[in-house]
């Protein structure tokens, strides 16, 4: 193979990755959850700093074990647990976002697909109630009230464990 | 030069179609050993091609989260709630706590526990974190270490997605395939009432598979072994699941609609536990607090 048509081959190669990677900018995640509480710590009982919202947009600053140190849009920075983030960019309902998506690992992420006007149509179809669920949603406790009950037990970690 | 134009195109179908993975990484391999991309470039079109591949994986949060509330609804018509506000709560109080230290400590709207009012011995768990526990089983526990084994086993299964992988194959392909053509647009009804097919599909396959036929052994073993670890993690003792298991071992009716037909044997799955604890030794202490709220709170069950 001649020097220019590796070159060509490569180059070919290389349009071909960085089209479907368009938006897949380095060090930049998307959070994952509803309402993504941002800490001053690595831990869940980290003082909140900061609050961000399902597919904001985050640079990566660190990583220290599951935790991982996002630069905040209005400045400054916190700490996430990796599991309220991806890697992949996720495309919201109402078009934002839109103009980014142009690789197919970021549409196999488009808002579109189950959302609420999709349970809307199934709860009208399949008549199922729904109150519980929603009650159910709403028994939620902060991580600090949670490490309370946990002391109040006497649980302190690794205790049977041995591992 | 045949042959590159061939490997160009395999590459090209691997990268550029919806599908596979395994050919474009046959086709980086090959260009990788030719000298015409780096091991780097190779990794990164694998991965990009494994990106497009359509799976469980691809659903979003979101999408997660609506499957699993419409899951926690289907489950709510086979049984009633147990309408016991203190009960809920120190069961939430216990399962959220564990739900934290656990690796998937954050879902889209978080983890949710709720009683359900049946002397089967069962417990469910939808995607996103919507777990459900009968009276019954929770009668099969003496402790709060011992609910704790319960709880864990259940959330295992959301950290590790088995719900999810209930929906059978075609049905993500449609779900996703819509996804992405209307993606860029609002829906119309037309994609709405398709879309809600392949939902109330997706549903089915969930609750039918939870509710029937039981996941896989192998999804079994596996929330066992988390909640093994997970108790250890957060400081329970390990041996209580045993525990339980043994008591579930006497309780559970052959020909049962529960743990009966859904789980593997306690037998088999003690063993498994067991080989999981390993050289962990038996708590011997109770703790009086712990004990006491658990008392308290179970006392209706």
């Amino acid at each position: 193979m001649s020097g220019l048509k590796r070159w060509v081959l490569g180059g070919w190669l290389l349009v071909a990755l960085t089209g479907l990677a368009a938006a897949d900018q380095k060090n930049m995640m998307s959070v994952t959850v509803e309402q993504a509480a941002v800490r001053a710590t690595p831990s869940f009982l980290g003082k909140i700093v900061a609050s961000l919202a399902y597919g904001d947009r985050v640079a990566v600053v660190a990583e220290k074990q599951d935790w991982v140190e996002v630069a905040l849009p209005q400045g400054g920075d916190g700490w996430l647990h990796s599991s309220a983030l991806t890697t992949k960019v996720v495309v919201l309902q109402s078009g934002q976002n839109v103009s980014q998506s142009a690789s197919s690992s970021e549409v196999a992420l488009a808002g579109k697909g189950f959302n609420e006007q999709v349970e809307t149509q199934y709860q009208d179809e399949s008549h199922l109630d729904y109150t519980w669920v929603n009650r159910m949603e709403k028994i939620v406790f902060s991580p600090d009230v949670l490490v309370k009950f946990l002391a109040e037990g006497g649980i302190t970690g690794d205790q049977g464990g041995g591992n | 030069m045949k042959p590159r134009v061939f490997l160009g195109l395999v590459v090209s179908a691997g990268l550029l179609v919806t599908a596979c993975s395994s050919i474009s990484q046959i086709g980086t391999s090959v260009a990788v050993a030719t000298g015409q991309i780096s091991p780097g470039q190779a990794a990164a079109i694998n991965q990009s091609a494994q990106a497009v591949q359509q799976s469980f994986q691809d659903f979003t949060p979101e999408q997660e989260y609506y499957i699993g509330r419409s899951v926690a609804a289907v489950i709510l018509t086979k049984y009633r709630p147990y309408d016991d506000p203190a009960a809920t709560r120190y069961i939430n109080l216990l399962g959220q706590s564990l739900a934290m230290a656990s690796d998937r400590p954050e879902t889209f709207r978080g983890y949710h526990f709720l009683i359900l009012d049946s002397d089967d011995i069962n417990a469910l768990s939808a995607p996103g974190g919507f777990v459900f526990v009968t009276r019954g089983l929770l009668r099969c526990a003496k402790s709060e270490d011992q609910v704790a084994a319960i709880l864990c086993h259940e959330i295992t299964h959301v950290v590790l997605k088995h719900g999810l992988q209930a929906i059978k194959k075609s049905r993500i392909t449609a779900a996703l395939t819509n996804a992405a053509l209307t993606g860029v647009e609002v829906a119309g009804p037309s994609d709405v009432a398709q879309l809600t097919a392949t939902f109330s599909d997706s549903i089915n396959d969930i609750t039918s598979t939870m509710i029937n036929s039981g996941y896989s052994r192998e999804f079994e073993v596996q929330a066992d072994r988390g909640a093994v670890d997970l108790m250890k993690r957060v400081g329970y003792d390990p041996w209580a699941l045993v525990d339980v298991l043994e008591v579930m071992k006497l309780r559970l009716k052959p020909g049962g609609n529960d743990f009966a037909k859904t789980h593997p044997d306690p037998a088999f799955r003690i063993e498994v536990v067991e080989k999981e604890i390993g050289s962990a030794q038996r708590s011997t202490t109770v703790n009086p607090e712990r004990q006491a709220r658990y008392e308290a709170a179970m006392a209706g069950i």
